[in-house]
């Protein structure tokens, strides 16, 4: 055997992408997760929920300016920090964990995807730095393979009229991305918050922690971002993009319905012991954590076959969203049982978790409608409907 | 672990498959003998490559064992047939490894690597399954032997078996886990008696294995008398993580039979079939998945309590699917090949049929401890809930109800 000083590292054989967490992304996540600590603990969350500012802008400007999640998949050719979705994802996990009521998904994942396929670089250095914030003018339950939205029409001297419900993160946004319907087929684009015939009807929204509101254009003035072909590459672009990052804040989610559980179950006595000392509450735990387990396997093989343009990410944006959906739901939901009447009130944090994690199954795609898609991409048809 | 392995630098991808070159220049698999040619291999490193040098091994990381294997697998070389010498691999080396002398470690580790010696693990009795810390079987010490008696009982492959790790009772008057020493048993020695114990699939892969007065020299004791629980939790721990050096392709397992079944038989098809099949489908991929996260983490010298995880999630996932086959078969699945009592050598899921993958899979959730006790495992250890009060760990075994 030769003593060549060489390493036996050199012939990582992996199936596709990477799926454990590397140091820089650790450090990343330490540093999201300090600034949460410190300025989006649980109560002041709970307590914005209920004022005219649900979303706490202060705070995504702060993650922006000394963390830079808003642009990190951003080029830094045009002002992000030149990282991958890989590290974006752990941002989501870190933002779902603190259910934190920032712009992330509708500004730095769903509008930052559209802009950077459309190339419109200005803006998206806007976002990347968070000086400014968009959000993408669809339904948050519109899924990557819905057909192209007709709710908004372009109308001659390109102003835009229509309504679109449900929009994620628009509260606090600068600009709309706006799907249109012209004379030439699809187009997307930019219409600015401020402009004339642009109004924004906030709606109580189950997720008290994302907040939805309903769009309305009157011969509102746009900028055409894209048409045709393009338009339409860019919308899916980013819901799919969309979807795999929202299976990562999900994973945040159920590990820290599960976190708080274990520690409350240790500590809660009843029938002189401690609860998590019964049997039957320790194995629902024990199976949460396996699927957790998966979860996180499913939600990093997602986000990494779109980071490296795989083309397996198909299936595996919609294995993420069929598995880790259903997932996140189970572990808030167990999260309230498990708290007994504690968790029922609106003072302690499981309802926060429970509503987001219940409105994230829903959005980009039920698990239900990805597991449809699956089929077509797997290969293993349905029955034709009988009549 | 080997000093040697620390002496020189690891070898790179390209030495190392040079060395599987050099194996298969002196030993072309086409005209070897395959014993000849496995002992060779043993004899180069290229057994387990993680093992020190002269056991098998070149003291690498695990991950290198790929290189080696597509490299072998590539030329058309014969390989050990791991599938018939599971319980040799997966618990009985990694406890010699561990805690055996290194006389043992020579004596054995070779021809149970090579397949030339099977091995068996006669760990569950009657009255000690889950509570395996409960067993009876005495072992009593007489000069430089100790003579065995007792009853094991589901011995997977005891009749195929030369060598069985033992775990026994030498000392009856302190409490249960502190009473018990590991041997290394002859299973040809003189009162050792296999007879087989027929399972609800018709054939019998394991066994009743009465031992009478059998004798065991003192130089088979693996690890310190009383040390056996500690001893065991090393074989226990790798039958639960025992994940596989090369990554899983998609569809490999018997969610593949299922999905090639379902687009060859279009007039099975319902929509209630439709939708559990996609479920299954989902969770064999993020099984997949996690083995594979599970085999990176290993490769990257980071090992995690997953591996149980891992064990827990392809049991219940092996009984769903196989259940899903027979209600998607339908008629066909009313009839069941053959009841006939058997001897097989290896358990072959893929290759039997959909019948007997139902039912042989009931036992996935049993064998290597069950689901029940790998939920407590994780709760306890993983999650680190507190343990329900117990009444039986400081009370001598001899006095415990049985
Ligand atoms: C196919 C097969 C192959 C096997 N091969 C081998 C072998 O090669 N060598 C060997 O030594 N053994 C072998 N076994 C035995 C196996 O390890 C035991 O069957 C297993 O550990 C369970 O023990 P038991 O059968 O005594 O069940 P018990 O321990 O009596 O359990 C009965 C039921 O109670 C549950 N239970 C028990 N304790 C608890 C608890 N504390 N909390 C909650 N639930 C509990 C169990 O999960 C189970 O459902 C094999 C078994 C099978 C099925």
């Amino acid at each position: 055997m030769s003593t060549a000083p060489s390493t036996a590292h050199d012939h990582t054989h992996t199936a596709g992408p990477d799926l454990l967490y590397s140091e820089v992304e650790d450090e990343l996540r330490a540093s999201v997760r300090a600034l949460l600590a410190d300025h989006c603990a649980w109560p002041t969350v709970l307590a914005r929920v209920e004022t005219d500012e649900p979303y706490d802008v202060g705070l995504w400007r702060r993650l922006a300016a000394e963390v830079g999640v808003a642009g990190l998949a951003v080029p830094e050719a045009e002002g992000g920090a030149g990282a991958s979705w890989r590290e974006v994802a752990v941002v989501a996990e870190e933002l779902g964990r603190a259910v934190a009521p920032v712009p992330f998904l509708g500004s730095a994942v769903l509008s930052t995807v559209a802009l950077l396929a459309v190339g419109d670089s200005a803006l998206v250095g806007d976002l990347a730095s968070g000086t400014r914030t968009a959000a993408l003018a669809v339904p948050l339950s519109t899924a990557p393979d819905a057909a192209f939205p007709g709710g908004v029409r372009v109308e001659p001297g390109e102003v835009l009229t229509g309504a679109v419900t449900s929009v994620a993160d628009v509260l606090p946004a600068d600009v709309l991305l706006v799907p249109a319907l012209g004379e030439a087929g699809p187009a997307l684009y930019a219409v600015d918050r401020a402009a004339e015939g642009v109004t924004l009807t906030g709606v109580s929204s189950l997720d008290l922690t994302r907040r939805l509101a309903d769009v309305t254009l009157r011969a509102a003035p746009g900028r055409l971002l894209a048409s045709g072909t393009a338009a339409r590459d860019a919308l899916r672009g980013a819901l799919h993009t969309g979807a795999a990052l929202l299976a990562s804040e999900q994973l945040g989610l159920a590990e820290q319905a599960l976190a708080t559980t274990v520690d409350y179950l240790r500590t809660r006595h009843q029938f002189g012991r401690p609860v998590g000392s019964f049997q039957a509450l320790k194995h629902r735990l024990a199976d949460l954590w396996v699927g957790i387990t998966q979860a996180r396997a499913v939600a990093r093989y997602a986000v990494g076959t779109v980071a490296d343009g795989d083309p397996d990410a198909g299936v595996a944006v919609a294995v993420a969203q069929s598995f880790v959906s259903e997932l996140a739901v189970l572990a808030t939901e167990e999260m309230v049982q498990l708290h007994g009447g504690v968790g029922f009130t609106w003072e302690h944090p499981a309802h926060l978790y429970l509503k987001r994690a219940k409105a994230d199954a829903i959005a980009l795609g039920s698990a239900d409608h990805h597991r449809a898609s699956l089929a077509g991409l797997i290969d293993l048809p349905g029955v034709p409907a009988v009549r | 672990m080997s000093t040697e392995a620390h002496q020189a630098p690891p070898p790179s991808a390209d030495e190392l498959r040079q060395r599987v070159r050099d194996l298969l220049a002196t030993h072309d698999p086409a005209t070897t003998e395959r014993v000849e040619f496995l002992r060779a291999r043993f004899d180069a490193g290229l057994a387990w490559v993680h093992f020190p040098v002269g056991l098998g091994g070149l003291g690498l990381p695990r991950v290198s064992q790929e290189v080696v294997d597509a490299e072998l697998a590539a030329a058309g070389a014969p390989d050990n047939n791991p599938r018939r010498i599971g319980i040799g691999l997966g618990m009985a080396a990694p406890t010699i490894l561990r805690y055996g002398t290194s006389e043992q470690q020579a004596r054995f580790l070779r021809p149970l690597w090579t397949g030339e010696e099977v091995w068996c693990q006669l760990f569950s009795e009657p009255g000690a399954g889950s509570d395996l810390a409960a067993l009876g079987t005495r072992a009593v010490r007489d000069g430089d032997d100790w003579v065995v008696t007792g009853q094991k009982v589901w011995t997977s492959m005891a009749h195929e078996a030369r060598w069985a790790i033992l775990v026994a009772r030498t000392d009856p008057d302190v409490p249960k886990h502190q009473g018990i020493t590991y041997f290394v048993l002859d299973m040809t020695a003189p009162g050792v008696q296999v007879r087989p114990l027929r399972q609800l699939t018709g054939e019998a892969e394991f066994n009743e294995v009465f031992l009478d007065g059998v004798r065991v020299p003192d130089s088979q004791r693996l690890g310190a008398v009383g040390e056996g629980w500690r001893v065991a939790q090393t074989t226990l721990m790798n039958e639960r993580v025992s994940i596989g050096g090369m990554a899983e392709p998609r569809e490999a397992g018997i969610i593949g039979l299922a999905a090639r079944t379902w687009r060859e038989h279009p007039e099975l098809r319902t929509p209630g079939l439709h939708e559990r099949l996609l479920r299954l489908w989902v969770d064999a991929e993020a099984a997949r998945l996690t083995k594979e996260w599970l085999r990176q983490r290993l490769a990257a010298g980071q090992p995690g309590p997953e591996g149980s995880a891992a064990k827990f999630a392809f049991a219940r996932l092996n009984q769903q699917i196989s259940g899903f086959e027979l209600d998607l078969l339908g008629e066909q699945a009313l009839r069941y090949p053959d009841w006939t009592m058997r001897r097989p050598t290896q358990v072959d899921m893929l290759g039997g049929s959909p019948g007997f993958r139902y039912l042989r899979a009931k036992g996935n959730s049993i064998e290597g401890g069950t689901s029940e006790i790998l939920r407590n495992i994780i709760a306890e250890r993983v999650l680190g809930l507190p343990t329900e009060p117990r009444i039986d760990k400081d009370v001598p075994w001899k006095d415990l109800p049985k």
